[in-house]
């Protein structure tokens, strides 16, 4: 029994590896054929960094219940980082690989920092100390000229080398979605949903709770700061208000309309919500492009109102079948 | 000296203002438990509907600042009905709330973009008074600022009297204690919510009239930073808390101005989040706020 599944474990992974190798080559063929214009190229690897960035707070929200309302602070701090080594060491072989990883480990180290202290609150409490943090982490990078005037302050910081390459941005991906889904099925993830579906009783369990909320949020501001790498090196120009408080709601919204406690869900609304925004821009009218804005928002309301518990609903999609996920139906933060 | 003085009445200018939008956003979280982001954007349709009364309308600025409340008031009540009404009916959580609440505050900011409804540009207010400065132990007051205060504080003892010594003002407070209990004791607990909603709107379409005064600028996505500083001078005061939303607004209003005037203008939008952070840190429930034991 015990190992005939885990046969068809290493059966799964071979399969899931050659598709997701074939969905790659695929991609890449087109993309430099030229059947997916520059234009949706671009937002192809747009949809991929959002990817990561949400799995990241899908696990910090959707997993572990902590409401976190600056996760685009920590996306920043990972995109000025980043940005700031590539152009500080030019242009050597290793200075993308470690400009990313640095990206990563200061949006993890200030996220161990900042929640050392902020991690006791509870729901809304929480939100709005984390939100308050990303107003003030803007305002940091409005004001970074005076670190660095290589950071441009807050007429923003142009000419960052183009390094992100679709491969980068796709096996991230891959690599951040592998290791969100290994993390949930371990026992720390276990100990994570626990905390997020009652905290005093995964405490009598004996589940160090401080700790795991820590470690998790850690990890998921980490994969922001990941993100905010590769969206520097990307887009080659930042500038703070693309990390304002405005675009931490833009990810929570895809955690929440994916369903919180669904990788799944996170990753299909992350791609599909960016190419329905892109989508829109392109078949309104010219005159009716300003009701973008509108047709978004009457969206989401009626998403909401008409499942509430999301697309996904807490379920997950792997290749042979559905399967629930260890979530209570219609629990939600902040009920008591 | 004066100037401090000075400084200290700008403050106290921008608490106020703070204090009527916390208001609003108190009350609706005490009763359903929301953020209600929207509440930022009422407050912007106060401005316009109040500017254009008097500027466009022809109405004279008392009754354009009464029509403005009005017309928020029947706006929230609206927004509670269609929006966050069917998600309490059934059951969801409160996270489908708050995301429909960015939903709500997002349209009314991209609609009212629209070329014809108010448009994407900003429009300089005139006021329909000329300023007139008084001179109080030298500092100098303004007319604008008397009224903010005047307006501010009758507004204020009229919710604190309604909430205390009437009917609904004792159903309002139930609701807040125990929702389902007050519904066993007969309460309709719809109506409450919606008159929550009448009620806060209101008072945020006067603070609008007023911060357009006080600021002479309009424009659709003007409620979107004085919305959050005051839901965070709610917090800050401990929210569900009426007093407690007065004081973080004039802690907010007072940290702000006071850093811009002394230390520096380009961090003072980070300062009052600070002083959230750090409240909360040691106070979790804001300063006037009651935190309950843990219910296990």
């Amino acid at each position: 029994m015990e190992k005939q599944s885990q046969k068809q474990n290493v059966i799964t992974a071979v399969l899931v590896a050659v598709a997701v190798t074939a969905l790659y080559a695929i991609l890449e063929v087109l993309r430099r054929t030229g059947l997916i214009t520059p234009y949706w190229a671009q937002v192809m690897d747009l949809s991929l960094i959002m990817t990561i960035s949400a799995l990241g707070l899908s696990l910090i929200y959707g997993f572990a219940g902590q409401f976190s309302l600056g996760h685009a602070g920590f996306y920043g701090l990972g995109a000025y980082t980043a940005a700031f080594i590539t152009k500080s060491m030019g242009d050597t072989l290793f200075s993308f690989p470690l400009a990313l990883l640095a990206g990563a480990a200061v949006a993890g180290l200030v996220a161990y920092l900042i929640g050392l202290p902020i991690l006791r609150l509870r729901s809304d409490y929480l939100g709005i100390a984390t939100l308050g943090f990303g107003v003030i982490v803007k305002v940091m990078l409005d004001n970074s000229d005076k670190i660095s005037p290589m950071m441009g302050g807050s007429r923003g910081m142009s000419n960052i080398a183009q390094f992100s390459s679709f491969a980068w941005i796709f096996w991230l991906t891959v690599l951040a979605i592998l290791l969100a889904r290994n993390l949930v099925l371990s026992a720390p993830g276990r100990a994570c949903i626990a905390v997020r579906e009652d905290e005093v009783a995964a405490d009598i369990m004996g589940i160090n709770t401080t700790h795991f909320k820590l470690m998790i949020f850690v990890l998921g501001c980490s994969l922001a700061g990941l993100a905010g790498g590769l969206y520097a090196h990307r887009y080659t120009f930042l500038h703070p208000s693309s990390f304002d408080f405005l675009k931490s709601f833009d990810v929570l919204l895809i955690v929440v309309l994916g369903g919180l406690g669904s990788l799944t869900g996170t990753v299909v609304t992350a791609v599909g919500w960016t190419f329905l925004l892109e989508w829109l821009r392109v078949v309104l009218p010219q005159a009716f492009l300003d009701w973008r804005g509108v047709i978004y928002a009457v969206v989401l309301i009626i998403l909401m109102i008409v499942r509430p518990q999301g697309l996904f609903g807490g379920k997950e999609i792997s290749l042979f079948g559905t399967r629930p996920s260890a979530r209570r139906e219609g629990s939600g933060h902040a009920s008591a | 000296m004066e100037q401090l003085l000075e400084q200290l009445f700008n403050g106290l200018q921008l608490g106020f203002v703070y204090a009527l939008i916390a208001l609003g956003y108190t009350m609706v979280y005490g009763i359903i438990r929301l953020i209600n982001f929207a509440h930022g954007d009422v407050f912007m349709i106060g401005a316009f509907v109040g500017v254009l009364g008097y500027s466009s309308w022809g109405l004279p600025w008392p009754v354009a600042i009464l029509l403005a409340m009005a017309v928020c008031a029947v706006l929230g009540v609206v927004i509670e009905f269609l929006a966050y009404r069917p998600l309490r009916h059934k059951g969801a959580p409160s996270i489908a709330a708050l995301i429909t609440a960015i939903g709500v505050s997002f349209f009314i900011e991209y609609f009212t973009s629209l070329d014809f409804v108010f448009g994407p540009d900003h429009r300089v207010v005139k006021l329909p008074f000329d300023i007139k400065r008084y001179s109080v132990g030298g500092a100098v007051v303004t007319n604008v600022q008397l009224l903010i205060f005047g307006v501010v504080i009758v507004l204020v003892l009229f919710l604190q009297y309604l909430v205390r010594y009437t009917k609904m003002g004792k159903a309002m407070r139930a609701v807040s204690q125990d929702m389902d209990a007050a519904r066993l004791m007969g309460i309709n607990v719809d109506r409450v919510v919606s008159f929550t909603f009448f009620i806060g709107s209101a008072l945020a379409a006067a603070a609008g009239v007023l911060f357009a005064f006080a600021y002479p600028q309009i424009k659709p996505f003007m409620g979107i930073m004085p919305g959050l500083k005051a839901f965070t001078a709610a917090v800050l005061g401990g929210i569900g808390s009426i007093p407690g939303a007065l004081l973080g607004a004039l802690i907010m209003g007072q940290a702000e101005v006071l850093t811009a005037a002394y230390l520096t203008t380009d961090f003072k939008d980070a300062v009052a989040f600070a002083i959230l952070i750090l409240v909360l840190l040691v106070k979790p429930a804001g300063l006037l706020g009651r935190s309950g034991p843990e219910k296990v």
